[in-house]
């Protein structure tokens, strides 16, 4: 609970910080470079293998109900509301989560961050406002990317048994997605990757004990990440049946 | 002619002046004092060295003056400022003219040597222009003897030699007072009497005043014009090198046997 509440306080400094200026704009443009960017093959590869599997796992079920011809459309609205965004937002807390709480966690124990306050910086806009709205902002770009590579991997899997022209298969898939399936998906994966941005930059901004609590920071990052955005998609899950959005 | 005198006579009153001042400095975590009525003053361009053990307080202190950590209560004046009275922008303001040496060094180890020198250059002094970036940082490599390294990640570099572009980095603003947090520490011998002969270099080149905190008697030998020693967070004892050395008080014996 005092976690919880010393993540809140960290929240509410990061918006406070993040609308008054000096802003940090070339940190902030090389932070989306390695966060996004660099992020998208590991992303890519996952979304690739996650459609293709998705795909010849469904395959069976759905010839034994006489429905083989719906699986674009099922694959297609699975990965796009669901899967999708949370696999990604996993991976993303994976691989950025922990990144981010090793570094910053490495920066405080070598006074790397007392150092930036002495030479005019205020380190929590330095190293967190722009990590944070990189991460914010990168994770529902990567997730469009991953669904659709996810998509093709779907398509090819499609392929293996059977023969489905592109033209087909992505008809298929767009005629059975509604807006109400995508909107509640992209907005989501904003709040999972200010959570990751925000939980990796709390734990590396606060870490202790040397180097075992750098490596504390990391994992914990990851850990605390992933059941945040577990968490958060089940409140938009409920949201958006609340709001009759599905 | 008298606006010159009164100009001069100012310059004067400066140079001779405490260009810092820490006035009943106490500072606890929870139960544990850590300073506790601690008083200083440093000269304009002394070396005063503060003398104390490990986990004495000695680099509490240091933050305190830098404002990394506030104090509990007291005061401390830079430049006759009051620093725990400042704003943000007023102390960014104040510590541009004071540097400080870290103990870890603290180097950027995401950014090169050059990167590392211009960061405090590029947020401190916003309008100045690329080739001044480039003239004060291959200055301030050549002043600690490290120009080729101007392209070299810090992971690249020996001890000695980031203790060195940390130094550099430090003198890059050219400051007036520049706070050393234990130099020496984690150096061997040899090197850690190259960097105290780089700092006494450093000195006399720059006219800076120096607040040096260790526990290395090598180091507090041949930089300190003065000693304050640091026990039980008050200012046990102070004089010249030659002066403690002499003295039969036990707490301050301890360090010279």
């Amino acid at each position: 609970m005092q976690e919880t509440g010393d993540v809140s306080v960290f929240a509410i400094r990061f918006f406070k910080e993040a609308f008054k200026p000096r802003y940090e704009i070339s940190e902030f443009i090389r932070q989306c470079f390695v966060i996004g960017y660099k992020s998208l093959p590991l992303i890519g590869l996952t979304g690739f293998i996650m459609g293709l599997v998705l795909t010849m796992q469904l395959r069976p079920s759905l010839i034994e109900y006489g429905v083989e011809s719906q699986l674009p459309a099922m694959v297609g609205i699975a990965i796009v509301r669901e899967i999708g965004p949370v696999i990604t937002a996993l991976i993303f807390a994976g691989k950025i989560g922990s990144s981010i709480g090793a570094e910053l966690g490495s920066m405080k124990v070598t006074e790397q961050i007392d150092a930036m306050e002495v030479s005019g910086t205020n380190p929590f806009k330095y190293l967190v406002v722009t990590r944070v709205l990189a991460a914010t902002l990168m994770l529902p770009v990567l997730v469009m990317l991953g669904d659709a590579i996810s998509l093709f991997g779907s398509y090819l899997g499609v392929n293996i048994r059977g023969v489905t022209s592109f033209h087909l298969f992505y008809t298929q898939v767009f005629d059975n997605l509604a807006f109400g399936d995508v909107l509640p998906a992209f907005i989501k994966s904003f709040f999972f990757g200010f959570a990751v941005g925000i939980i990796g930059c709390y734990k590396g901004y606060y870490s202790a004990k040397g180097t075992e609590g750098v490596g504390q920071s990391a994992n914990s990052a990851v850990v605390v990440s992933s059941i945040v955005i577990f968490v958060i998609d089940l409140v938009v899950v409920q949201i958006t049946d609340l709001l009759n959005l599905n | 002619m008298k606006e010159q005198v009164l100009i001069q006579a100012e310059k004067k009153k400066e140079s001779s002046g405490d260009v810092l001042v820490v006035k009943h400095l106490y500072k606890s975590f929870g139960s544990n004092k850590v300073l506790n009525d601690f008083n200083l003053t440093l000269v304009n361009g002394e070396n005063l060295v503060v003398l104390g053990k490990s986990g004495s307080g000695k680099s509490v202190l240091i933050k305190c003056i830098i404002g990394l950590l506030m104090p509990d209560s007291g005061v401390i004046e830079l430049f006759g400022r009051n620093i725990t009275d400042l704003d943000h922008e007023e102390l960014d303001k104040v510590r541009a003219k004071v540097g400080f040496l870290f103990q870890s060094n603290a180097l950027y180890d995401s950014m090169t040597v050059r990167q590392n020198l211009e960061f405090p250059l590029r947020r401190h002094w916003m309008h100045v222009t690329q080739q001044e970036v480039d003239n004060l940082v291959q200055e301030a490599l050549e002043d600690v003897g490290l120009a080729h390294t101007i392209n070299m990640m810090p992971a690249e570099l020996s001890g000695g030699m980031r203790k060195r572009i940390a130094l550099a980095r430090t003198l890059i603003l050219k400051p007036e007072i520049i706070l050393y947090d234990e130099p020496t520490t984690g150096l061997d011998p040899v090197t850690g009497k190259e960097i105290i002969e780089l700092i006494m270099t450093i000195q006399k080149k720059y006219r800076s005043s120096s607040l040096i905190i260790s526990h290395d008697m090598t180091c507090v030998r041949l930089a300190a014009d003065r000693i304050v020693v640091l026990i039980n967070g008050r200012c046990y004892a102070e004089g010249a090198y030659d002066e403690l050395k002499r003295s039969v008080d036990p707490g301050i014996k301890q360090f010279f046997e």
